[in-house]
């Protein structure tokens, strides 16, 4: 992205962002993708990752909502969402879903469940923090 | 899935242009890799499902230069995909997943990926993955430029490239089958042109070529073996030791799968189509390696059919199936040359050696077991195994894959096996004078439905004659009598006419021994196995490249008697004949 093109609030946020371990290199990369062909490349793909991360989000509570957790699934679909997530560079997501994953593999359903809030906390947090950066991003200099 | 339309051939400096086809169900992922890999100024075809993308790769036989798959997707294991590319159309692979644990690494590369990425993926890794398909150009290239005329290559590779094409009934037709690669062939003027044009030629494994292999690789000893080794005994001038290693590499996949199967409970009328990688090389390999087997065994047992037979006993006891391999083996001895009692007793003593043998070999051998879809009959039939009693259910035809065969053998015959299961069965009703249908168990399972075979009559007539043409074998050597062609018919009846006139070949063979009281039966099984396999093949339309492979291997597997001079030039006669399917 042109820097010019960047309000100083929103560079100041996209530093912050990186500083504070919301988003990693893969952003990075997102953004070098950005071009004339794809002017707005990395919103789409961050659009792409809402979705896809709701869907992963309903079937994990619904598969959290059962008496017994079968472990294997949701160390699955959370495999998924990770996958989804690495593609943006969604650093905190990704280690949470990866917590999950070991609670998952020890069996321990207390930790999954915990874990799960966190990975959800962590999702709507840079949910909120993109969507802020992309408004801003928006905005004439 | 988006498509961007139909890839275009290269024009552009290589390695601009490749054409790429992307298989991710992450639609995140699947975004950004087209985009990074249109940074890099290839064609890029996205999909999101592993089914979808085989369909298309199917569809587009030489549209594509290198796939890029996920590890992780619903409809069908990343690997199991891999396998299938690689078998079916030999592309380069490549794997990527969020995990990046050493064992799904190792998986990857077992299975033929030529790179594993782990996502996120960097556009840089991306750059590169062109070395991928120049690297297996230049082998290719390499290897043709060894070959010897430029005929024997296109004859091999037609043998090599008929996943979806019907049998060829001589080596005549295979020229005009479908060539997998067209591709290639339009490019391959007959001269190799230099590595870095989109030529692309590959070694074709034929039968022969197979069995040479196979026959090394048991010589050195399963464990034991490197490309080398191989080579050196192999003693095939132009080949090289890329063609082999790239082969065993092939070869052993396969023998791992089989292993599987083998662990299987037979499930009859279960197809197998995903597991049936449509390899056709390795299916003729495995057909190859029946053949190998032969020779090398020199034990009368009809290794194939033992294993035929095995595997159409599913339902057979243990014990019953080693009656039921000794009595093909007496019969088949029979039916070849009316040995005498002496030489069948001793051959069955053979028959029971070669069946365990058998057990090994059928480990390479098509999964035929998963394609017959025997009807518990069988079992019957086995019991009357002692009693000499045609083997109906048994003998190699699909028909009767009793349960018991896939405990005892690992066959990995022909899975795909819809439409031949009809045929076996209905040829050894016929000849049995129909007192057990229950032979014909081969369902035909087409797509999962499965088929009774009996009724497969009809169309003994069209078998009968094209088999009768086709098979005529020395009489002294394979009782090929109309009888077998009848029944030879009647397997093909379900389905495949050209699946016949191969299949023919193969029935020709044992059916003619069943007629005889149960002589030969085991190569009847195998026979019928083969056809089947080969009708299998044909039937398999649907892209199942790999089960015809499966198919050919398997009917190879029958091929494998053990029986000396009589057979083999008959078999590899109809092995050239019917058995490239592939």
């Amino acid at each position: 992205m042109e820097r010019s093109q960047f309000t100083r609030q929103a560079a100041n946020m996209r530093k912050t962002l990186f500083e504070q371990g919301y988003l990693d290199d893969q952003f990075i990369q997102l953004e070098e993708l950005q071009d004339d062909a794809n002017p707005e490349f990395v919103e789409e793909v961050v659009k792409l990752f809402y979705s896809d991360s709701a869907r992963f989000i309903r079937n994990l509570e619904s598969s959290m909502e059962k008496n017994t957790l079968d472990f294997d699934k949701l160390d699955d679909l959370m495999h998924q969402f990770k996958g989804s997530s690495s593609g943006i560079g969604a650093k905190k997501v990704k280690k949470e879903c990866s917590q999950f994953q070991d609670y998952c593999k020890a069996r321990n359903a207390e930790g999954c469940i915990r874990t799960f809030q966190q990975v959800k906390q962590e999702y709507a947090t840079l949910k909120r923090k993109l969507e802020t950066y992309f408004q801003l991003t928006r905005q004439e200099s | 899935m988006e498509v961007s339309g139909y890839p275009s051939p290269r024009t552009d400096a290589f390695p601009a242009g490749l054409r790429v086809l992307v298989v991710d169900d992450d639609p995140t992922w699947l975004k950004i890799l087209e985009k990074m890999l249109k940074k890099c100024s290839y064609e890029v075809t996205t999909c999101g499902l592993a089914r979808e993308a085989l369909d298309l790769l199917r569809e587009r036989k030489d549209g594509f230069d290198i796939v890029i798959s996920d590890v992780n997707m619903p409809d069908m294991d990343g690997f199991k995909l891999l396998e299938h590319v690689g078998l079916e159309m030999d592309l380069p692979v490549i794997m990527m997943s969020v995990d990046g644990e050493t064992s799904r690494v190792m998986k990857g590369v077992q299975h033929g990926a030529c790179d594993y990425l782990l996502k996120p993926i960097r556009m840089k890794e991306l750059r590169n993955i062109w070395q991928h398909v120049f690297r297996k150009r230049i082998h290719e290239v390499k290897e043709i430029e060894n070959h010897e005329g430029f005929e024997e290559i296109q004859f091999m590779r037609n043998v090599c490239d008929q996943s979806e094409d019907r049998m060829f009934s001589s080596a005549n037709d295979l020229a005009s089958g479908k060539k997998r690669k067209d591709y290639e062939n339009k490019h391959d003027d007959r001269e190799c042109s230099d590595s870095s044009s989109v030529k692309k030629t590959r070694v074709v494994w034929t039968v022969d070529l197979h069995q040479k292999f196979v026959k090394a690789v048991n010589q050195i000893g399963f464990e034991k073996v490197g490309p080398k080794k191989i080579l050196d005994l192999m003693g095939v001038p132009w080949l090289t030791r890329e063609n082999v290693a790239s082969h065993l590499q092939k070869y052993r996949l396969y023998l791992t799968r089989l292993q599987k199967e083998k662990e299987l409970t037979a499930s009859f009328g279960v197809m197998k189509h995903s597991d049936i990688s449509s390899k056709e090389q390795n299916g003729n390999h495995c057909l190859q390696s029946s053949v190998n087997m032969q020779q090398t065994n020199g034990s009368c047992g009809i290794s194939g059919n033992k294993t035929a037979m095995q595997n159409i006993d599913f339902e057979i006891h243990e014990g019953d199936l080693k009656s039921l391999v000794k009595v093909p083996m007496v019969d088949a001895n029979n039916g070849l040359g009316g040995d005498n009692t002496d030489s069948q007793r001793g051959r069955r003593m053979n028959a029971d050696h070669s069946f365990r043998k058998l057990d090994s070999d059928v480990k390479y051998a098509t999964t035929i077991p998963e394609q017959y879809m025997w009807s518990a009959e069988g079992s019957e039939v086995q019991a009357n195994q002692e009693r000499k009693q045609p083997f109906r259910p048994k003998p190699g035809f699909n028909p009767m894959p009793l349960p018991s065969l896939h405990q005892n053998i690992q066959f990995d015959c022909v899975r795909p096996t819809p439409s031949f299961v009809s045929k076996p069965s209905n040829i050894h009703n016929d000849k049995l004078g129909g007192s057990e249908k229950k032979t014909i168990f081969v369902k035909s399972v087409s797509h999962g439905n499965m088929v009774d075979l009996l009724p497969v009559q009809p169309q003994s007539e069209l078998t009968a004659t094209t088999s009768q043409e086709v098979l005529k074998p020395d009489p002294s050597s394979i009782v090929w009598s109309t009888k077998n062609q009848r029944a030879a018919d009647q397997i093909f009846a379900s389905n495949m006419e050209s699946a016949q006139r191969s299949i023919d070949l193969v029935g020709g063979w044992g059916l003619a021994t069943w007629e005889e009281n149960q002589q030969g039966c085991l190569i009847e099984a195998d026979i019928h196995r083969l056809t089947q396999g080969l009708e299998n093949i044909e039937s398999f339309s649907y892209n199942e490249a790999g089960i015809i492979s499966e198919a050919s291997s398997y009917l190879y597997d029958s091929l494998k008697f053990d029986y000396e001079m009589p057979l083999e030039p008959m078999e590899y006669s109809v092995i050239d004949k019917g058995l490239f399917i592939v």
